[in-house]
């Protein structure tokens, strides 16, 4: 489903990739963890297509489809979704409503008829409740005055409305409470399927507990350093990140 | 306002294209001589038909324009106006006397159902009363009978001149006098038509009241005035949408809006303007410039004035409340969008000289392109005004690094007991904001629209339901093309 090949890439003029490989294949997790500063947020914005990255060698490729070359929100419809790390706040738009928004521009682009208020309500109680979003913070404006669980939680709430085929989920377990972070990794092994694929990027092995991936790779400086079975994972919660270069 | 979606006022176009109303109609016109003088405020006169005391107060106000200079304080540039070089009246040749819709040419009828406005008898839109303008004169006015039967006379201007006098006597000048400013002045002397509306004591409005202003003919003013009098207990809400055709020159648009409300009265005025406002580099467009006041004269009385302002190459309009009787209240709610090289200068004045007389001003200005969006805005509180209050917030939206947004309050308070608050922010779309929105699968338009929709929407919730969901199109449609 993703393959990125010997990826480089630079933020001005500075390298932050330098040869980054990856094969995610259909229906499995995978699981990205590093140190703070080796790459793990670039890789999730680049994937998306976020501005102000220079790829300067390499390529990546989602569904046989150069991947660099498409818009993000035609990456979107395509079924390519960011759970971003820090969500970005939305003035004056209620929550409820940027969702039906955003839904019914992916299912127009996709063909599909869009959904009205009425039924869209339907399909939105049956997410939210799963995830234990009142329809207080739905009527919020998106993302405004939102703890950081709520925050968190909207992500997962979009994630599932969205049903997307690659979801890359930017520390999405980072500043949640115990019990937050069961419902939002119950939310991920919802969207777990034979058609999907999923990128878990994380800085802590606590999520891995609850969303168990096939692989684990350890990203340090710009590039894959190792890969292994979830094994690996708590591996480097004993030892930490350095001497996992040897 | 139970319209269907195809219906509606304002606008419903989809992203994509431009400016939809851009059409004109080829429609034989009755027209005064090119230029301006007492003969053309005569002949305008006599084609109405009307009595001597208005030609007088005509005349007295052109007599005084003569004598004033055209302001050159608002933050706006343009070249010098030859008034001699345009035409003060036209209006389409009637068939026979009016009366009947059968008797309006169906060339204008079609115009106002491409619109959205249709005025035929089956299509008209529920629950809302519609005067449509057309150049210089109103051409229909749908419901009459219905508001008869409440009591409320709405008609065009020129009807209430013959068929109400006593009423347009005792208050037309007397919230904007001739003598105002330059552009109210000159509307006083030359103005055509407009709405009138007359709310009897204690009655509420059974239906929305609007007009919708069309200028059609070339090189032709716009000069409507519009006068509304909510009597005692009265309520009424009242809205105004205004297009034009595409056109290379700029034509001039000077309206005069005054309202009275007296003891316990409300009157809400809301506007959707969406003149051509010219092409992406500055050609053509409407010169918008307008004199609209309320007065609250009587206890208790409430004025709101709700604006989306998106058209016009320039705006020059500041609704404004005098608020006279005690504990009166005068509310201004304001979004501005310019785009490319339109330039807005806009906001209101509240003026407080009752006691415990309060106001509200919330204004939204968006900019993008190279255009300019300046808020002006007045809080006076009177030595008698005790216990005055002013709540005023003005935000700002930058789109791009062309443009420019300003903001001018001026506040003079005579009376220590008055509590003024003024709040401002400027900010510009974040890219985040923007790539956060595509990630969805949103089009970088559709998160432009979405994104200044929220921005608005404390504003665009002062609107009846149905023209804030034609206002939140208009929003997109104004900024296409505005990012990337």
């Amino acid at each position: 489903m993703l393959q990125i090949k010997n990826l480089h890439a630079s933020v001005g003029g500075k390298a932050i990739l330098n040869g980054l490989d990856l094969t995610l294949p259909k229906g499995e997790v995978h699981a990205i963890m590093g140190p703070n500063g080796s790459g793990k947020s670039t890789l999730a914005f680049l994937l998306a297509g976020r501005e102000g990255y220079e790829v300067t060698a390499g390529g990546v490729t989602y569904e046989g489809r150069d991947l660099l070359a498409m818009a993000p929100e035609e990456r979107a419809r395509e079924g390519l979704f960011l759970a971003f790390q820090y969500p970005i706040e939305i003035p004056g738009v209620p929550t409820a409503s940027f969702l039906k928004t955003a839904v019914n521009a992916v299912r127009k682009a996709r063909g599909l008829p869009q959904y009205d208020a009425v039924e869209f309500l339907k399909i939105l109680k049956a997410k939210r409740d799963f995830l234990g979003i009142g329809d207080d913070m739905l009527r919020r404006a998106l993302n405004v005055g939102f703890s950081g669980g709520e925050k968190k939680r909207a992500e997962v709430l979009q994630m599932l409305l969205l049903e997307p085929r690659l979801a890359v989920l930017d520390e999405t377990d980072s500043g949640l409470d115990i019990d937050a972070l069961r419902i939002v990794a119950e939310g991920i092994n919802a969207l777990r399927s034979p058609d999907r694929a999923i990128l878990l990027i994380t800085h802590y092995q606590r999520l891995l507990d609850y969303v168990v991936p096939d692989r684990v790779h350890v990203l340090t400086g710009g590039r894959i350093e190792r890969s292994g079975g979830k094994e690996l994972a708590q591996e480097l919660e004993r030892q930490g990140y350095v001497g996992t270069a040897a | 306002m139970a319209a269907s979606p195809d219906s509606n006022l304002a606008v419903h176009s989809t992203i994509g294209e431009k400016y939809k109303y851009g059409f004109v109609t080829d429609i034989e016109a009755d027209t005064a001589p090119k230029g301006l003088g007492e003969d053309t405020i005569r002949f305008i006169s006599a084609k109405k038909d009307e009595p001597r005391w208005l030609l007088d107060w005509r005349l007295r106000a052109y007599r005084a324009w003569l004598g004033m200079e055209e302001p050159d304080w608002a933050r706006v540039g343009y070249p010098k106006i030859d008034y001699q070089d345009a035409y003060y009246y036209s209006a389409p040749k009637k068939k026979s006397a009016p009366g009947s819709l059968d008797e309006i040419d169906p060339e204008i009828l079609k115009t106002y159902e491409k619109l959205g406005i249709p005025l035929g008898e089956q299509q008209r839109l529920a629950g809302i009363a519609v005067d449509a303008v057309f150049d210089s004169v109103s051409v229909a006015t749908t419901f009459r009978k219905t508001l008869e039967d409440a009591g409320v006379i709405f008609c065009p201007m020129s009807d209430a001149v013959r068929d109400h006098p006593e009423l347009v006597q005792r208050y037309l000048g007397t919230v904007v006098p001739y003598t105002d400013n330059f552009f109210a002045t000159l509307n006083s002397a030359v103005f055509t038509d407009g709405s009138f509306a007359y709310i009897p004591p204690g009655v509420r409005c059974p239906m929305e009241l609007s007009t919708y202003f069309r200028i059609n003919a070339a090189q032709t003013g716009q000069f409507e005035r519009t006068l509304i009098i909510a009597d005692k207990g009265s309520y009424v809400s009242y809205l105004e949408g205004c297009t034009a055709p595409m056109r290379d020159e700029n034509q001039l648009h000077a309206a005069v809006v005054e309202l009275v409300a007296l003891d316990d009265a409300e009157i809400k005025y809301s506007t959707v303007q969406n003149w051509y406002p010219g092409d992406e580099n500055g050609r053509g467009g409407i010169y918008n410039f307008v004199t609209k006041r309320g007065a609250c004269r009587g206890r208790n009385s409430t004025i709101s004035w709700t604006q989306v302002e998106t058209g016009s190459a320039i705006t020059w309009k500041y609704p404004s409340c005098i608020l006279q009787g005690e504990n009166s209240v005068g509310k201004f709610f304001s979004i501005a969008i310019v785009n490319n090289r339109q330039q807005a200068d806009t906001g209101t004045k509240m003026i407080h000289i009752g006691k415990n007389t309060r106001s509200t001003i919330v204004s939204k200005g968006i900019s993008a392109g190279r255009a300019q969006n300046t808020y002006r805005g007045l809080v006076r509180v009177q030595p008698g005004a005790s216990g005055a209050r002013n709540h005023t917030q003005c935000d700002s939206l930058l789109i791009g690094d062309r443009c420019g947004a300003h903001t001018v309050p001026y506040i003079e308070s005579r009376n220590r007991t008055a509590r003024i608050e003024h709040e401002a922010t400027t900010s510009k779309i974040g890219e985040d904001q923007l790539f956060y929105c595509r990630q969805r699968g949103l089009s970088v338009e559709d998160s432009v629209s979405l994104i200044v929709n929220g921005f608005c929407r404390e504003v665009l919730q002062q609107l009846p339901m149905e023209f804030a969901v034609e206002a939140q199109k208009l929003v997109g449609i104004s900024l296409e093309g505005s990012v990337g």
